[in-house]
């Protein structure tokens, strides 16, 4: 299985050599586990947009967050815990309805043998209503917590509907930032890039760059993303930033065609584009191993 | 009174000019395009604007809160209803750029797009 490490990766993208193909892996096995102690892996699942059903888009609407959790379960070492980085409803206007999704969401989840499960939302589950519905449901909207010496930071940056983090969180995010030396592993988690991706999509954030400039001073940083259905990899200063892919349909890579509409299914190609990523970390050596699983066909 | 009548001729004679040359270039009384935003689409989707030529952008609301974003001649607005939002604009380049929605506003929010074409005088 191809695999990539946080040294390669530096030097790949001073290269200028590098896709986000190359984290790809056709295989779908589960990471084999590691010996030293404290390493482990986590999964990140995103943008399952449960309650979309254009069939022209997805005929299997219905049944693909239920595909990939049983592809999960189905992992022969199960991951410490499982992050959702949010679109985990789509969208509607209709608040009781949003939360029927979201509460649909949580009961498909439930036949997760990993029980340690953590969200953030995305724009569709929260910016109508400021994340109301998604609190009620989930809990906060951004919040800290440590995993075998690796901390993990969650944020919001769209229960605010123009996708910023806001004052208010950029606070505590220094607040939480000043806890820590420079060598700590930090991990943050976002549902929409940092980064200007493509501003024309609103692939970015826009006080994103506040975020990053306190992040800089730290040398292990690594951001972790979805929103964008599809991978990407891509580099700000020492800061690594990685999309994932979505499990209900990709979208076109960033400004290949003038809108972003959905990638129409594919009956030859079923489930295309679509996936899940497994994050093995390699505390001794400060890397992190990025497995790019995707969805299978049948 | 005199003087007051004086003032409002002048600035009604400016309008005048300014409607005469179908709004170009006259001082104080620059051109209008309004922008109806709803969900999920503007009207108009296509902005025709000349390069030089100032113009003043009115945007309106005709349900809920939507915004404006256009990077490629760096201007943004926030539309809000039952209020008028106005950004002045003097195009420096030539071309077609995108405009989008860049609030969050539902299930169509990701149409919510047009461009501004900006040509050269005649
Ligand atoms: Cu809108």
């Amino acid at each position: 299985m191809p695999k990539v490490n946080r040294r390669d990766f530096m030097r790949l993208m001073g290269l200028g050599t590098i896709g986000g193909a190359v984290f790809m892996s056709s295989g779908a096995s589960a990471m084999p586990g590691k010996k030293e102690t404290g390493d482990f892996y986590f999964l990140q699942l995103t943008d399952t947009h449960w309650g979309f059903s254009d069939p022209k888009v997805n005929p299997d609407f219905k049944g693909t967050l239920l595909k990939a959790v049983r592809q999960v379960n189905a992992l022969k070492l199960q991951p410490d815990f499982i992050m959702f980085t949010g679109d985990l409803t789509h969208t509607t206007e209709d608040a009781a309805e949003r939360k029927r999704r979201l509460l649909e969401f949580r009961e498909v989840i439930k036949h997760l043998k990993v029980k340690r499960l953590m969200f953030i939302p995305g724009e569709h589950d929260a910016s109508l209503d400021n994340g109301a519905v998604f609190k009620e449901v989930f809990g906060p909207t951004h919040y800290s917590f440590e995993h075998r010496g690796v901390h993990f930071l969650a944020l919001d940056n769209v229960s605010d509907p123009s996708g910023s983090l806001g004052e208010a969180q950029l606070n505590w995010l220094g607040g939480e930032l000043k806890k820590l030396d420079a060598d700590a592993r930090i991990v943050v988690f976002t549902h929409r890039p940092l980064f200007d991706l493509y501003p024309q999509w609103e692939w970015a954030t826009p006080d994103g760059a506040k975020a990053l400039e306190l992040l800089a001073p730290f040398n292990n940083v690594t951001v972790f993303y979805g929103h964008i259905h599809q991978i990407n990899a891509h580099v700000t200063g020492r800061i690594q930033h990685f999309s994932s892919k979505g499990l209900m349909y990709p979208l076109p890579a960033p400004g290949s065609q003038p809108k972003r509409a959905p990638v129409p299914w594919n009956p030859a190609i079923p489930y295309r584009g679509m996936g899940f990523r497994q994050v093995q970390t390699d505390l001794k050596d400060g890397e992190y191993v990025i497995t790019e699983t995707p969805l299978h066909r049948g | 009174m005199r003087r007051l009548t004086k003032v409002v001729g002048a600035a009604l004679l400016a309008v005048l000019i300014g409607a005469g040359q179908q709004g170009m270039g006259a001082q104080g009384a620059e051109r209008t395009v309004r922008i109806v935003a709803k969900k999920f689409e503007y009207q108009p989707n296509l902005i025709k604007l000349k390069r030089g030529e100032p113009v003043v952008l009115q945007f309106v609301s005709a349900d809920r809160l939507h915004g404006f974003s256009c990077p490629g001649l760096n201007i943004r607005a926030t539309i809000e209803p039952g209020k008028a939002t106005t950004v002045r604009v003097v195009p420096d380049k030539v071309g077609v750029f995108p405009f989008h929605c860049d609030l969050f506003c539902g299930e169509g929010h990701d149409e919510m797009t047009g461009n501004i074409a900006v040509s050269d005088e005649p």
